[in-house]
C-alpha cells in the first residue's frame, strides 16, 4: 500500500514536467514571432526587441528552458510585461474569489447531482429518469455564460433577490460573500451536475442488478438505505473519478464566469492578460490550473482504496 | 411435422422509410434535422433577407427587435439578425474542422500508439500531460500568442482536443488487437500496415464517429468563449461569441443583444449532442441504455 501510495505521486512528476515542457514549448511552437505579437501593432523594433530579450526568445531554447524550470521549482513563475510584477503575486492576489467561486461550485454540483442520478436509476424509464436524463442534455448544450446572464436576469434584474454582479470578500461575512456567489456557481456549475448525473445513474444501474440488492430489498430494507447504503457506496469509484476529471470543465468555465460577473479572480486575470497579450501571466495561471488538475486527480485515485477496499495495490 | 402455431399475436408490420428511421432514432433524427437547418442557414445567409453585417449605420443603434430589424441592432446599428445568421459560419466551420482534423490527427496518433509497443509509453505520456492541461486555458494560451483568425482558433481548439481522441483510438486498438481474428490475420503472415488497415481500422470508425461529434460540440462551445473573452476570431468577423462580446456591456438594459446569439449557439450545440447521443446509440447498444 504504501509502496503504490509512493509510486502514485511519484508517477506524476513526468506529468508535470511534461506540462511544463509543454506550456513553455508554446512559445516556439506558436507560428510567426511571438514577440512582435505581444508587443503589439505600434511597437517600435527596440520595443520588439526588448520583450525578445524578456522572454527569453533570443538565447536557445534549452537554456532558456533550463533556465526557467530552475526559477519555477524556486517557486518565480516569471513577471509580468505589464505590470512588472512578479505573476506569483498577481495570482495571489487573486486567489481567495476563484477558489472560493470553485469550492461552492463542487458542494453544490455534487450535493444536487448524485441524488438527481440516484433518482433517475431507481426511476428508471420514468418522467424523473427522463426529465433528469434531458436536463443532462440541456446542461452539456448551453454554454456557460449564457446561463449566468439567464440566471442574472432572472434572479437580479428581474426579481431582485440576489446582486447582479460582484464579489465580497468572505472576511466580510459568510452571509454577503455566499449571496454573492450563488448565481455564478449555479451558472458554473449546469455542465457539472450534467456530467456527474448522468455517471451517477448509469453507475446505479449497473450496481441496482447485482445479487446483493436484491438481498437486501428481501430482507425488508427501505429504498433509502438500498440506494444510499448499498447502491451508492459500491458506484462511488466511477462517480468521484468523473467529479475529479471534471474539475478541468469547472477551471475553464471559472474563467468565463469571473467575466458574467464580474469577480475579480484568477478568470479576469486571465482576460486582462489575453487583451495586454501579457504571456507570462497566462502562463502562471495555465500552469498553477494544470498542477492543481493533476494533484486533485492524484488525491482522487489515492482515495479509491478507502471506497473500495476490494482495490488493493 | 408440428402444427402451425396459431395467430395469436397481431401482424408486426415494421415501419420503413423515414418515419421509420425517426420513430427508431428519434435522437438522430431530430439533431439531424437541426443541425441539416443550420448549415442550410449558414450557406444561405446571404439570401435570407439579411443585410450586410459589418455595415455600421450609428443613427440606428440598439434598437429593439421590430418588423424592421428582426433581432434588432447592436451599439454600432448594425443589424443583430444578419449578424446572427452570419455568425453560424463562423460557429459550424470551427466545430466540423476541429472535429475533422482532430479526428484525422488522433487517429493517426492513436493507431502508432496502439500498435507500436516502443512508441505507446513516450505517446501517452505527452498525452498525459496535455490532457492535464483544461482545454480551455490551452487554447487561450496559444492563442495569446498569436493573432486573432479563424484559422488559428482551429489550430488551438484542434491541439486541445487531439489527446482525447488519441486516448480513445488507442484503447480501442488495445482491445482489437487481441481479438482472433487479428491473431488470425498474423498467424497468416499479414504484415502490420495491412493489418492496421484492414482489420483495425474499420472497427474504430465507429467509436471516432460518435467522438467526433462531441468534439465537434465542444468546440463551438470553446470558439464562443475563446471569442466572448476577446481570444477569439477578430471582432471584424460576425461571430456568435464576437456578438455577446460586444453586448455585455449593454446587456443589463438592451439583453436581446446578447440574447439572440445565445439561443442559435445553444440550439446548434444541443442538435450535435443530441446526433452524438443518437449515434451512440445507434452504433454501441450494449450502452445505449446506461448513458
Amino acid at each position: 500500500m504504501l509502496a503504490y501510495v509512493i509510486r502514485r505521486v511519484l508517477s506524476t512528476v513526468p506529468v508535470m514536467a511534461v506540462v511544463a515542457l509543454f506550456v513553455f514549448s508554446l512559445l516556439y511552437i506558436a507560428p510567426g514571432d511571438p514577440a512582435a505579437i505581444i508587443a503589439g501593432d505600434q511597437a517600435t523594433p527596440a520595443d520588439v526587441e526588448r520583450i525578445r530579450q524578456s522572454l527569453g526568445l533570443d538565447r536557445p531554447f534549452l537554456v532558456q528552458f533550463g533556465d526557467w524550470l530552475w526559477h519555477l521549482l524556486h517557486g518565480d513563475v516569471g513577471t509580468s510585461i505589464f505590470t512588472n510584477l512578479p505573476v506569483s503575486t498577481m495570482i495571489a492576489q487573486r486567489i481567495e474569489p476563484t477558489l472560493s467561486l470553485m469550492v461552492i461550485t463542487l458542494l453544490l454540483a455534487v450535493l444536487i447531482a448524485v441524488p438527481m442520478g440516484v433518482m433517475a436509476a431507481w426511476q428508471a424509464g420514468t418522467w424523473v429518469d427522463r426529465a433528469v436524463m434531458a436536463f443532462a442534455v440541456l446542461g452539456f448544450s448551453v454554454p456557460v455564460f449564457v446561463v449566468g446572464y439567464l440566471l442574472a436576469f432572472v434572479f437580479a434584474l428581474e426579481l431582485d433577490w440576489l446582486p447582479v454582479q460582484g464579489y465580497t470578500p468572505i472576511a466580510e461575512g459568510i452571509g454577503p460573500w455566499l449571496r454573492n456567489l450563488v448565481l455564478p456557481s449555479i451558472a458554473l456549475g449546469c455542465v457539472y451536475i450534467a456530467l456527474i448525473a448522468r455517471i451517477t445513474r448509469a453507475t446505479m444501474l449497473e450496481v441496482l442488478q447485482q445479487d446483493y440488492i436484491r438481498t437486501a430489498r428481501a430482507k425488508g430494507l427501505g429504498p433509502g438505505g438500498v440506494l444510499f447504503l448499498h447502491a451508492l457506496k459500491n458506484a462511488s469509484v466511477p462517480i468521484v473519478t468523473v467529479i475529479g476529471i471534471g474539475i478541468a470543465l469547472l477551471i475553464g468555465g471559472a474563467v468565463v464566469t469571473e467575466s458574467v460577473f464580474a469577480i475579480p479572480g484568477l478568470g479576469r486575470l486571465t482576460v486582462d492578460a489575453i487583451l495586454r497579450r501579457d504571456y507570462p501571466v497566462i502562463q502562471g495561471v495555465v500552469l498553477l490550473f494544470s498542477f492543481v488538475y493533476v494533484l486533485v486527480n492524484l488525491v482522487i485515485d489515492l482515495a479509491y482504496t478507502v471506497l473500495d477496499p476490494r482495490i488493493r495495490y | 411435422m408440428a402444427a402451425p402455431l396459431p395467430d395469436v399475436l397481431a401482424e408486426r408490420t415494421p415501419r420503413t422509410g423515414l418515419p421509420g428511421f425517426v420513430v427508431r432514432h428519434p435522437s438522430i433524427a431530430l439533431g439531424g434535422a437541426l443541425v441539416l437547418l443550420m448549415v442550410l442557414i449558414a450557406v444561405l445567409a446571404p439570401f435570407l433577407w439579411t443585410v450586410d453585417p459589418t455595415a455600421i449605420a450609428t443613427a440606428n443603434r440598439t434598437r429593439a427587435p421590430g418588423a424592421l430589424y428582426w433581432f434588432g441592432t447592436d451599439m454600432l446599428g448594425r443589424d443583430i439578425y444578419s449578424r446572427v445568421l452570419f455568425g453560424a459560419r463562423v460557429s459550424l466551420t470551427v466545430g466540423f474542422a476541429v472535429a475533422l482534423l482532430s479526428s484525422v490527427l488522433g487517429l493517426a496518433i492513436g493507431l502508432v500508439s496502439g500498435f507500436v509497443r516502443w512508441a505507446d509509453g513516450l505517446i501517452m505520456r505527452v498525452m498525459d500531460g496535455m490532457m492535464s492541461i483544461p482545454p480551455i486555458l490551452l487554447a487561450i494560451a496559444l492563442m495569446a500568442l498569436t493573432r486573432g483568425s479563424v484559422q488559428n482558433v482551429v489550430t488551438a481548439i484542434t491541439i486541445a482536443e487531439i489527446p482525447r481522441v488519441s486516448r480513445l483510438v488507442r484503447s480501442v486498438v488495445l482491445s482489437l488487437r487481441e481479438l482472433p481474428y487479428v491473431h488470425a490475420a498474423v498467424a497468416a503472415g499479414t504484415r502490420a500496415p495491412m493489418i492496421i488497415l484492414r482489420h483495425i481500422l474499420p472497427n474504430t470508425l465507429a467509436p471516432l464517429t460518435v467522438q467526433a461529434t462531441y468534439v465537434c460540440a465542444s468546440a463551438m462551445i470553446v470558439e464562443a468563449i475563446l471569442s466572448f473573452i476577446g481570444a477569439g476570431t477578430p471582432p471584424t468577423i460576425p461571430s456568435w461569441g464576437n456578438i455577446m462580446a460586444e453586448g455585455r456591456a449593454l446587456w443589463q438594459v438592451k439583453p436581446f443583444i446578447v440574447f439572440f446569439p445565445a439561443i442559435f449557439l445553444s440550439v446548434t450545440v444541443l442538435a450535435v449532442n443530441l446526433l452524438g447521443d443518437g449515434l451512440r446509440d445507434a452504433l454501441d447498444p450494449r450502452l445505449a441504455k446506461n448513458l
